[in-house]
C-alpha cells in the first residue's frame, strides 16, 4: 500500500474542470498526446521524498511510441512512486512530466490524466466487483465523463460493438452478464486490462499484471500485452524474470529511485551493477 | 442488458409492488378519512391518516439516505439535518401565516420573538411569508448547505468513518445552534402553533389528508427520480465509485462531482421531506437535528435492505410502525429493541428485509 498523500487540487481548477465537462467545450487534455516531435512520455529529474526517503531520485526515462517496456527493480526502488507520477496521484518536488510534447502531466488532475490517454493497471486487480463484466468494460468506454452527460447517456451500437469485441480479446465474452466479483483472480486481471483498453489510452501502465496467475494465465498474458504494444506504448513493471525476458525488448532496471542500466535482457542480466543490487545475492 | 445488475426481474416487480402501495394508500386513506362516517367500521382517524403520513415522509428520508449510502457508498449520519432544515423553512412560513393570531396577537411578529423583546422581524426571515419563496428555499438551503459541504469533504477526499463523523457533526453544531434564542429560530421550543396553509386550516381533516396524499405523491416522486437515476449510466458510475474509487478515478471519472451531485440531490430529497412532514405533525425543534435521529434513519435503511431503493421505504415503515407500538406499549424499551434489530440485521441480515425477500423469491 502506498502511504502517498492525495493531492486535491485548488478551488479555481476544480471549477474549470467541472464547467469543461458539463459543457460542449472540449479540454486541451481531451485531444491526448501529440508524440510527432519524439518521445510518447517524458520524465526528467523527477524527485519525490516522503519524510526526508527519496522514493524517486532524479529519475529520467523517455517511453518511445508504441514501446513496449519493462521495468524492474527491487523492492522500494521506486516503480510505484513513478506510476503515481505519470497518473497524477503524486505530485513530485521536483521534475518535469510530459505526455507526449505538449501536455504537462504534472498540471492535470488524475481524471484528466486519464481522459487524455494514460491507463493504469493496479498492482492488486481492482475492478467494479458489484457491476457485470460488461458494464465494467461500459463504464471505461472511452467518451463523455461529466455527471450530466452520463445521467442521459446511452449505449450506442459502435460502443457495443467495442466492448464486444474487447471482450473477445480478454476471453470473457462467456462471462460477460457475471458479476465482476465472481471471476478468477487471473480473469479480473484480464478485466482489468480490457477496461484500459476501452478507454483508447496511447500509454499504458500495468502494475504486475501476472502476479498470482498460473502458467498458462501467465503466457496468455504474455501474448496480450506483445500484441497490445505496437498501437500504442505500454510499460509493464514487474518481478517475474522468465515473464519479463518472454516480452521484453527492452528493459530499465531501477534502483533506489534512479535508472540504473537500460537495454535488451542479455545485456541487463550480465550488467555487474544489476547483479549486485537485483539478481545477485 | 444494458440495464444494469440493480434492476433484476426482481427489483422491477418490487418497484410495482411498493409503487403501486404507494399509491393505493395516497388515495385510500384520505377517503377512508374523509368519505365514511365516523362510526364506520372503515373509518380511518385522522389521528391515523397524520400518523401514517408521518412514516410517509420518513420514507422519503429513508430514500435519500439509501441514494447516498446504499448506491453511493457515503454513509452520512447527519442527514437528519437537510430534513430538519427543510422542515424549518416550512415551519417559518407557518409562522409567518399566522399573523396576529397569535397569543401576543402582533401581526409582524411571531410569538416568541416578541417574547425576546425582538422590534422587528430578522432579515433571514424575510420572504417566508410568501409560499413560493418559502418552498423554494426549502429546496435550496439543504441543497446548498450539502453541496458546500460536499465540496469540500469530497475535494479532500474525505471518506469512510471520518465522513460520517463529520456529517455528525454537523448536524450537532445545527442542534446546538438551533437551540440558542438568539438565532431567531424560536430556541429549543422550535416553531409550533401553526395555523393554515395556503388559507386551507391544518387542523381540518380535508387539509390533513391533502397533506397526506402530497406526502405519498412526493414519495412516489422520489422514488421515481432515484429509479431513473440508479438506472441511468450515472446510477452505475455511482456504483462503481462505492466499489472501486481509485478505478474509476483511473478510468477519467471525477469521483468528487458524482459525489457531491448525489449527496447535494440527496439532501434536496431530505428537505423535502422535512417540509411535509412538518405541517403535520405540528412543530419543529431543534430535536430534528438530534444526531441521535440521523442514526435512527441509517438504522431503517439497513433493516429494509440497502442498495434497493424499496428496502428504505419498506425499512422506514417497519422501523417506525414496530416504534409506535412499543412506545405506546414500553416506552423504555424501545430504544433496546431499536439497538437489537440493528445488530441482528447486521449479523442474520446483512441486505436487510429486501435481501430477505430476494432469497425467498429465489429459494
Amino acid at each position: 500500500m502506498s502511504t502517498t498523500p492525495d493531492t486535491p487540487l485548488d478551488a479555481s481548477t476544480w471549477w474549470e474542470a467541472f464547467v469543461s465537462e458539463n459543457s460542449a467545450y472540449a479540454p486541451r487534455h481531451a485531444a491526448g498526446p501529440d508524440p510527432s516531435q519524439g518521445a510518447m512520455l517524458y520524465l526528467e529529474d523527477i524527485t519525490v521524498s516522503f519524510d526526508g526517503f527519496r522514493a524517486l531520485n532524479e529519475l529520467t526515462l523517455y517511453i518511445e511510441p508504441g514501446e513496449l517496456r519493462c521495468i524492474i527493480g527491487p523492492n522500494g526502488a521506486g516503480k510505484s512512486t513513478m506510476m503515481d507520477v505519470i497518473t497524477g496521484k503524486t505530485r513530485p518536488d521536483k521534475g518535469v512530466a510530459f505526455f507526449g510534447h505538449q501536455l504537462d502531466l504534472l498540471k492535470l488532475s488524475e481524471p484528466e490524466i486519464a481522459q487524455s490517454g494514460i491507463g493504469r493497471k493496479f498492482q492488486k486487480p481492482t475492478v467494479f466487483e458489484q457491476l457485470p463484466v460488461f458494464v465494467n468494460l461500459e463504464l471505461a468506454c472511452r467518451g463523455p465523463r461529466g455527471v450530466w452527460r452520463t445521467l442521459g447517456a446511452r449505449l450506442s451500437s459502435e460502443e457495443r460493438d467495442r466492448i464486444d469485441s474487447t471482450l473477445n480479446l480478454i476471453g470473457l465474452s462467456a462471462q460477460r452478464l457475471q458479476r465482476a466479483g465472481a471471476l478468477s483472480h487471473g480473469q479480473k486481471q484480464w478485466l482489468e486490462i480490457g477496461m484500459l483498453l476501452m478507454q483508447e489510452p496511447r500509454l499504458l501502465l500495468i502494475d504486475e499484471p501476472v502476479a498470482g496467475m498460473t502458467h498458462e494465465e501467465t503466457e496468455r498474458t504474455a501474448e496480450l500485452l506483445v500484441s497490445l504494444a505496437g498501437e500504442r506504448s505500454v510499460v509493464v513493471v514487474e518481478h517475474d524474470m522468465e515473464f519479463v525476458r518472454s516480452i521484453a525488448r527492452k528493459v530499465t532496471v531501477l534502483h533506489e529511485g534512479s535508472v540504473l542500466a537500460e537495454g535488451d535482457m542479455d545485456r541487463i542480466q550480465s550488467d555487474p551493477r544489476v547483479i549486485e543490487v537485483y539478481l545477485g545475492a | 442488458m444494458s440495464a444494469g445488475p440493480l434492476s433484476s426481474r426482481f427489483d422491477r416487480r418490487a418497484d410495482v409492488l411498493v409503487g403501486g402501495l404507494i399509491v393505493l394508500v395516497g388515495v385510500l386513506v384520505p377517503l377512508l378519512n374523509l368519505l365514511t362516517p365516523v362510526d364506520s367500521p372503515l373509518h380511518l382517524s385522522t389521528y391515523t391518516v397524520t400518523l401514517v403520513g408521518k412514516y410517509l415522509c420518513y420514507a422519503l428520508l429513508a430514500l435519500a439516505v439509501d441514494l447516498v449510502w446504499g448506491y453511493c457508498g457515503i454513509l452520512s449520519l447527519g442527514h437528519g439535518a437537510f430534513f430538519a432544515l427543510g422542515g424549518y423553512a416550512m415551519g417559518m412560513y407557518l409562522m409567518r401565516q399566522i399573523g396576529d393570531r397569535g397569543v401576543y396577537g402582533n401581526a409582524d411578529l411571531p410569538d416568541f420573538m416578541v417574547f425576546l423583546n425582538w422590534d422587528s422581524l430578522p432579515w433571514y426571515w424575510h420572504g417566508f411569508e410568501h409560499f413560493p419563496f418559502a418552498m423554494a428555499m426549502v429546496l435550496l438551503v439543504p441543497g446548498l448547505l450539502a453541496f458546500v459541504f460536499g465540496w469540500f469533504a469530497f475535494r479532500s477526499r474525505v471518506t469512510g468513518v471520518y465522513l460520517s463523523i463529520i456529517t455528525q457533526a454537523l448536524t450537532y453544531a445545527l442542534l446546538l445552534a438551533f437551540f440558542r434564542n438568539e438565532m431567531g429560530f424560536g430556541g429549543n421550543n422550535g416553531l409550533t402553533d401553526f395555523k393554515d396553509l395556503l388559507g386551507f386550516d391544518l387542523k381540518a381533516d380535508s387539509t390533513r389528508c391533502a397533506l397526506f396524499a402530497a406526502s405519498a405523491l412526493a414519495l412516489l416522486g422520489g422514488y421515481a427520480l432515484c429509479r431513473t437515476i440508479v438506472n441511468s449510466k450515472l446510477g452505475r458510475v455511482v456504483v462503481a465509485i462505492r466499489d472501486a474509487e481509485d478505478r474509476a478515478r483511473f478510468i477519467g471519472y471525477r469521483v468528487e462531482h458524482f459525489k457531491v451531485w448525489i449527496f447535494t440531490l440527496s439532501a434536496v430529497l431530505a428537505g423535502i421531506a422535512g417540509a411535509l412532514y412538518v405541517p403535520q405533525v405540528g412543530i419543529i425543534n431543534p430535536g430534528e437535528f438530534s444526531p441521535l435521529n440521523s442514526i435512527e434513519l441509517v438504522i431503517w435503511v439497513a433493516v429494509g435492505g440497502r442498495g434497493t431503493l424499496y428496502g428504505a421505504i419498506i425499512g422506514a415503515l417497519t422501523v417506525n410502525f414496530a416504534k409506535t407500538l412499543f412506545t405506546g406499549a414500553l416506552p423504555e424499551l424501545w430504544l433496546f429493541v431499536l439497538g437489537a434489530m440493528f445488530v441482528l440485521v447486521t449479523l442474520l441480515l446483512p441486505r436487510g428485509i429486501a435481501g430477505l425477500l430476494k432469497r425467498g423469491e429465489a429459494a
